[in-house]
């Protein structure tokens, strides 16, 4: 399952994390007022691993009726909830967080498994963030005079959460963890196919003895997470996911008091110069496109690499890529896991594809894919314009589109050269270049010669058709608040 | 049966480097409750202990101050944890101390259990609260940030055993400081069983040291010492304040005066972290990028 060219002296050993941690139920119920209850007509769909197609769990589908009972019951609990002083409401939050520390070995498993992504990244990105996030938030429950917002900033009420696939339980901490720190319950939906961390989220409330309807959880596809949105009792809508959703909801809110935030689909510019450190460009290229097999918003979908190091980098690029390792997500030392879905696998082939009849020059190292579950193998497109397909629509897979440029002024037009503008990375060694470039980007989050790092303490949203509104920081507690 | 069972006393001592040290004068003092019973010998800490634990102070703060926010949340944090299970402890020592009521006393632990939570949270937001990038007229990044002063000497309120002396020294190390601190002169046993909690809560030794003895005695050395940075007064009087001030002018000290202070428990504002910190702004140039310009 290596790409490795036969060229090292050592194959790597079989590492796999244990399974053993983590104990999935045959089903799951939705979690309303405190409790596990089947859908109001009995509905139930499968959740599987994408690397193998195995069945983890069989998951209640919530419908109308189910959702209308969650917004009630988190309108119920809205009452007491936002009357708490915000240092009670902190130590719920400081509970929830040492839980969920404690409980990272387990979480990320089961994540790996829900979602395909490999154990490296769920247990050293993934988890650890999710911590910090309730962590971070815990702090502001009863510091809110401090945070800018006048000297007492109020709860909007409800807040109707719908998160994407790509992180399950990261983007249920960035959504739920401001929520409550501010003094507003939620109703969240998770994603279709991941939908088991935020069920074990459930758990963890239990266990922080968090009281009941201030956290309610309905699973199910797109129509539980248009039922939610659309429900007059929900007073805030948060959504992460795709532009085309995005702006669903935005119509659907239209002419309503309900506060929007939306945290939507990029294609991140990475910019290298000729001065820039090319190893640690290389590898920040590389983590910018693969990390998470590249189904990241905010993803550094385009390398556009300065014309007189365009080959070295290229070649350097390639070399590094035939080094990562795809297979099964469990394996310690896998780089590259599963594609999240067959719904998912088969945009992303189609995109390549048409990259391909475009013109753009196609390239992947030698790969042998696994035989069952959903694959695709990290490739990279060359000779790639601004006019094709792959250099405008967002892939969100392991594909790496590459376009030149000559000048600075000619990297900044054709990184703002989207509908997008979430992310956007810079390398080079000279430090007023990199802060010309990024007063110039029209992007929500800039990195210099780094790509990928999130922290709780710094928000991430992005300009234009990536969405309004920030998550994290001081800047994210806006959107729950009535200001 | 129990009743026939002799109790097993403990021997008081102070809190220095992470370890805890008798005096290195020998000496000690009686400690009574508020009726005049007797309830330990405290050690009459000397002008060496004081130096002792600047040394250890100094020596802590490049990586207290260098660790993460994050960090430093956490295990402050985790002190709250500490305190929690050793709660009846606490209350037993604040009500003999301060001669309150269980009920009350326990009121004071629970505060101050607290009141670490409150600075766990400080830690990761000070500087998003009191920093900023500034919009000076060219073309600069320029950006102000908060950074810890050093080693701040802390003399603990008088009354407030325990309540009093988280709220002074919680917010000193939440931002990266790091502490002496003086115990009230006649309530010191709360102050010194803390270290016990500190001890255990991943806390780096030297970060907080903990004295016992006569205020006016290890004050004078810490307010002339030129390796401390700052000082708070909290714990002195009018006379003795005005003393230390001058003393704490010759290195220009940083000083945070003493303030009436009725009740230890209301919600604390960022002052106290304030007091202690730096403004550090860094100035650098955004260059450009040629006449033409995007228009996006």
């Amino acid at each position: 399952m290596t790409m490795e060219k036969r060229t090292s002296a050592f194959e790597y050993a079989p590492a796999p994390e244990s399974r053993a941690v983590v104990d999935i139920a045959p089903s799951y119920g939705l979690f309303i007022d405190g409790e596990f209850a089947e859908a109001a007509d009995g509905k139930v769909f499968k959740t599987v691993s994408p690397a193998t197609e195995e069945v983890l769990s069989e998951v209640a589908e919530a419908g109308e009726a189910d959702v209308d009972r969650a917004v009630r019951a988190a309108r119920k609990a809205f009452e007491t909830w936002s009357a708490l002083p915000g240092a009670e409401r902190a130590k719920y939050l400081f509970r929830i967080a040492r839980i969920l520390q404690e409980r990272g070995r387990e979480l990320a498993v089961l994540e790996t498994l829900d979602n395909g992504k490999p154990i490296r990244e769920t247990r050293d990105a993934d988890l650890p963030l999710v911590a910090a996030h309730f962590f971070y938030h815990a702090g502001w429950a009863d510091k809110l005079s401090h945070a800018g917002y006048g000297p007492d900033p109020r709860p909007l009420g409800v807040a109707g959460q719908v998160i994407p696939w790509n992180f399950p339980l990261l983007m249920l901490a960035w959504k739920v963890a401001p929520a409550l720190a501010t003094g507003n319950t939620v109703v969240l939906k998770p994603a279709e196919t991941t939908p088991l961390s935020a069920l074990f989220f459930a758990d963890v409330c239990r266990q922080a003895g968090l009281p009941k309807g201030v956290v309610n959880i309905v699973t199910g596809d797109g129509r539980a997470g248009a039922a939610l949105v659309a429900h007059p009792g929900v007073d805030k809508v948060a959504f992460t996911g795709s532009t085309a959703v995005g702006k669903q909801i935005a119509r659907t809110l239209a002419g309503t008091r309900k506060k929007l935030t939306l945290e939507l689909g990029g294609k991140g510019a990475n910019i290298v110069f000729d001065d820039a450190p090319l190893d640690q460009a290389v590898e920040g290229v590389v983590n910018g496109i693969f990390f998470n097999q590249g189904q990241v918003c905010c993803a550094g979908s385009r390398l556009l690499v300065q014309e007189s190091v365009h080959d070295e980098v290229l070649d350097a690029l390639k070399r590094r890529i035939s080094t990562l390792r795809l297979g099964d997500p469990l394996d310690k030392n896998t780089d590259i896991g599963a594609i999240n879905s067959a719904q998912q696998l088969a945009r992303i082939t189609a995109l390549a594809d048409r990259g391909e009849a475009e013109g753009a020059e196609r390239w992947s190292p030698a790969c042998q894919l696994p035989e069952n579950g959903y694959w695709f193998a990290p490739t990279l497109f060359t000779n790639v314009t601004q006019a094709h397909t792959i250099a405008r629509d967002e892939i969100f897979g392991p594909v790496l589109s590459v376009l030149t440029f000559r000048t600075p002024d000619e990297a900044v037009a054709k990184a703002n050269n989207t509908p997008y503008g979430l992310s956007a990375g810079i390398w080079t060694e000279k430090g007023s270049r990199i802060l010309a470039v990024a007063n110039r980007l029209r992007a929500g989050v800039v990195w210099s010669n780094t790509f990928n790092k999130f922290d709780p303490t710094s928000p991430f949203g992005g300009y234009k058709e990536s969405g309004h509104g920030r998550e994290g920081g001081r800047h994210g507690l806006e959107a729950y608040l009535d200001v | 049966m129990s009743d026939a069972r002799l109790s097993v006393l403990k021997t008081y001592k102070l809190y220095v480097g992470g370890k805890f040290p008798r005096s290195e004068s020998g000496r000690v003092y009686e400690v009574t409750d508020s009726k005049g019973t007797w309830l330990a010998n405290a050690p009459l800490s000397s002008r060496k202990d004081a130096r002792d634990a600047v040394v250890a102070a100094r020596k802590a703060f490049g990586a207290w101050s260098g660790a993460t926010a994050y960090n430093r949340g956490q295990i402050l944090y985790r002190i709250a944890e500490m305190l929690e299970g050793r709660r009846d402890q606490y209350v037993r020592e604040v009500a003999e101390a301060e001669g309150l009521s269980k009920a009350k006393a326990a009121q004071q632990v629970d505060a101050a259990i607290d009141r670490w939570v409150w600075y766990a949270g400080w830690t990761d937001k000070i500087a998003q609260v009191v920093g900023g990038a500034n919009p000076v007229a060219g073309p600069y990044f320029n950006l102000s940030s908060p950074e810890p002063t050093g080693v701040v000497a802390v003399l603990a309120p008088q009354k407030s055993s325990f309540l009093g002396l988280v709220s002074v020294v919680a917010p000193v190390i939440a931002t990266g400081n790091t502490a002496v601190v003086v115990a009230g002169e006649r309530v010191p046993l709360p102050a010194l069983s803390l270290g016990e909690v500190l001890a255990t809560s991943d806390l780096p030794g030297g970060v907080v040291n903990i004295l016992s003895g006569r205020t006016a005695e290890i004050a004078a050395p810490l307010a002339a010492h030129q390796d401390v940075n700052a000082i708070d007064l909290a714990g002195a009087d009018e006379a003795l304040a005005k003393e230390l001030e001058i003393a704490a002018a010759d290195n220009l000290k940083r000083v945070l005066r003493p303030q009436p202070v009725d009740d230890w428990s209301a919600t604390p504002g960022t002052e106290r972290m304030t007091a202690f910190l730096e403004t550090k702004t860094v100035w650098h140039p955004t260059g450009a990028l040629g006449a033409s310009g995007s228009s996006y």
